[in-house]
């Protein structure tokens, strides 16, 4: 079945309906290779778009009733709100941090800076549940700097942050190296200063950057897991997340409703995306 | 003067770019900067402005020391070769960006930004973003911008360097005109001779991080101060060790005193001129003639003809 529905798409999309064409056929530069536009769609059908279209079946298998019932349960609710609440908030301080620590990579020199840009990478290479069990040997009741966040909402902050830093400052840090320097000289010599400068020359070249780097720290740290799980202590109602939430009922054979909770996640990630797309192309219209 | 460089040096790292240099601009004068690339044109220009500072050496505007005065409080206006236009504000917003700085009202900033729009033809642009626009008509955009704020003193690093041949020579024509109507003080950069001569009433040869000289066109063109600076201002033969213009050999059928005896090598026709290439004994040489001339002496490829610096003719001996 799935092969067929393939077909459909790839040819639908790809080779135009009718005549064979002359040889030498005529395409506008910059319109879609039927190659190219096939391929990305099948790849993205096969990785994506499948998949999430199962979860959301699985969701709607037992009707609407069913699946509101399943995200408002008090556990699932608690768990849900407790992620996406410290997802803006892991977010946010990565939109303010990220930026800080990308401005720091371009523009400032100091011994150790190639080393701490190769370190900026690092949390996605480590797995997550080595981060986690990393967190918590540090702040964790035996902390040796005596910081104790296991079991804590903050500690679910931490973990998260830990996984989500590398996002904000790889989108920034190209877009800063890009920026072209000339425009702040233009701008001092026009008599900015570098508050200034910065407001009105910078950010609103680095604001497109700054917010899909957020859009994706905030979209992984909805669905986070392995980094949570340990520090959290998995407290129901306290700091169990939405995705260690999930794998219990999957656990308990409870598919329906870990697929209704993850389509609530799906949602929110989804409504955040287009969101954070609106308001740039709102502002960048704006200029 | 409205500007004045005195004994400036200027080092990046170990390699010197600025060596005791020292120009003078006086009110109101479109002045060139001319002298090839890695001369330190765009980096005496940038010391000016302050965006770089010098190591040593001062530099006045309108008579005040402003050396260590930051690039915001110069009242400098600034034109970058590469525009560097501010590309997420519309053209509009770019050219009121001083007078926004400077909290002027509202309605004045309209006036004015409308003002400028139009001296640099712009008007109906307003509304564009930079990325929406030509090379010349960004070029004319960042001028705009400069001009905004009334500047003490307008400095164009190679405004038209990025600019194809046809443009370049309409907005060099345009430059002058918008100079005799404004009136701002101006220092351009370039590396064009030709550029130079026929835009600015003053030109500054800089090489090598030195100042070979300074004067008119007129005075540099013909009184070169040195075989650096003949070369460079136009194109250059030698006869009998000695530079001279190829317009000014004079060319004769028969000897003539101080004449030398050449094989015409070579006649090529550049439509009213005629270009000669000859061999001197063991030398090349060449001259430029008219068509009429070349014509009555028969030039062609084997022929002797006699050769001598014209009456007039400035030559420097080669070192
Ligand atoms: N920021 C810098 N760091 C190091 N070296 C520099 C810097 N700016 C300029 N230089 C060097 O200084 C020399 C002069 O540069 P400058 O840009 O002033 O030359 P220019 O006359 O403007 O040349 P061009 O016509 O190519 O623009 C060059 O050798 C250049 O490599
Ligand atoms: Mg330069």
């Amino acid at each position: 079945m799935t092969s067929k529905i393939l077909e459909t798409d790839s040819t639908g999309l790809g080779t135009p309906p009718g005549p064979v064409r002359p040889v030498a056929r005529r395409r506008p530069p910059g319109a879609p290779t039927a190659l190219g536009l096939g391929s990305a769609m099948i790849f993205l059908s096969l990785i994506v778009l499948i998949p999430l279209a199962a979860v959301l079946w699985k969701s709607a298998e037992h009707g609407p009733g069913f699946f509101w019932k399943s995200v408002t349960t008090p556990d699932a609710w608690a768990a849900l709100k407790l992620t996406v609440v410290a997802s803006i908030i892991v977010a946010l301080i990565n939109l303010v941090m990220g930026t800080l620590i990308a401005w720091v990579l371009v523009r400032d020199s100091f011994p150790g800076k190639a080393v701490l840009d190769t370190l900026i990478d690092l949390p996605f290479a480590l797995p997550t549940i080595v981060a986690g069990l990393v967190l918590l040997e540090l702040y964790g009741a035996d902390s040796p700097l005596g910081i104790n966040l296991a079991y804590t909402r903050v500690g679910v902050a931490v973990a998260l942050l830990f996984v989500t830093l590398p996002f904000v400052v790889r989108t920034v840090q190209p877009v800063l190296l890009e920026l072209d320097r000339d425009m702040e000289q233009a701008a001092a010599s026009l008599g900015a200063g570098n508050w200034t400068i910065f407001r009105r020359i910078i950010l609103p070249n680095l604001l497109p950057a700054m917010v899909s780097g957020t859009a994706l720290a905030f979209t992984r740290s909805i669905a986070e897991f392995g980094s949570t799980v340990l520090i959290s202590g998995n407290l129901p109602f306290k700091t169990q997340v939405a995705a260690v939430q999930i794998f219990g009922q999957i656990e308990n054979d409870n598919t329906a409703s870990a697929a209704a909770v993850s389509t609530a996640l799906l949602v929110v990630a989804f409504v955040v995306l287009v969101t954070l797309d609106l308001v740039q192309r709102w502002g960048s219209r704006r200029g | 003067m409205a500007i004045e460089a005195r004994h400036i040096n200027k080092a990046f790292g170990a390699t010197s770019v600025l060596q005791d240099v020292s120009v003078e601009v006086p009110s109101g004068s479109l002045t060139a900067l001319l002298g090839p690339s890695g001369g330190g044109k765009s980096t005496l220009l940038r010391v000016i402005a302050g965006l770089e500072q010098p190591d040593s050496g001062t530099v006045l505007i309108a008579g005040a020391d402003v050396t260590r005065l930051a690039p915001q409080r110069r009242n400098v206006g600034f034109v970058f070769q590469h525009y560097a236009a501010f590309k997420h504000m519309t053209v509009f917003d770019n050219i009121a960006f001083g007078l926004q700085i400077r909290k002027r009202p509202k309605n004045e900033i309209h006036k004015r930004v409308h003002e400028l729009l139009e001296l640099v033809h712009l008007d109906q642009f307003a509304k564009r973003y930079p990325a929406q626009l030509s090379g010349g008509q960004r070029q004319r955009m960042a001028l705009a911008r400069a001009l905004a704020v009334e500047p003490e003193v307008l400095l164009l690093d190679e405004p038209f360097g990025a600019l194809d041949a046809q443009v370049r020579k309409e907005l060099r024509a345009w430059l002058r005109r918008l100079h005799d109507d404004v009136h701002v003080t101006t220092v351009f950069v370039t590396h064009d001779q030709e550029e130079a001569i026929e835009v600015a009433d003053t030109i500054v040869v800089l090489a090598g991080g030195r100042v070979e000289q300074s004067g008119s066109p007129h005075e540099v063109y013909d009184n070169p101060a040195n075989e650096f600076v003949m070369r460079f201002l136009g194109p250059v033969t030698e006869l009998d060790g000695r530079l001279v213009r190829p317009h000014d050999i004079e060319l004769t059928a028969e000897p003539e005193p101080g004449s030398a005896e050449a094989t015409v090598e070579r006649v090529v026709r550049l439509g009213f001129e005629v270009r000669v290439e000859m061999r001197l004994g063991d030398q090349d040489a060449w001259a430029q003639v008219t068509r009429g001339l070349a014509e009555r002496l028969r030039l062609a490829p084997g022929e002797t003809v006699h050769v001598r610096p014209g009456p007039d003719a400035r030559t420097l001996a080669v070192v």
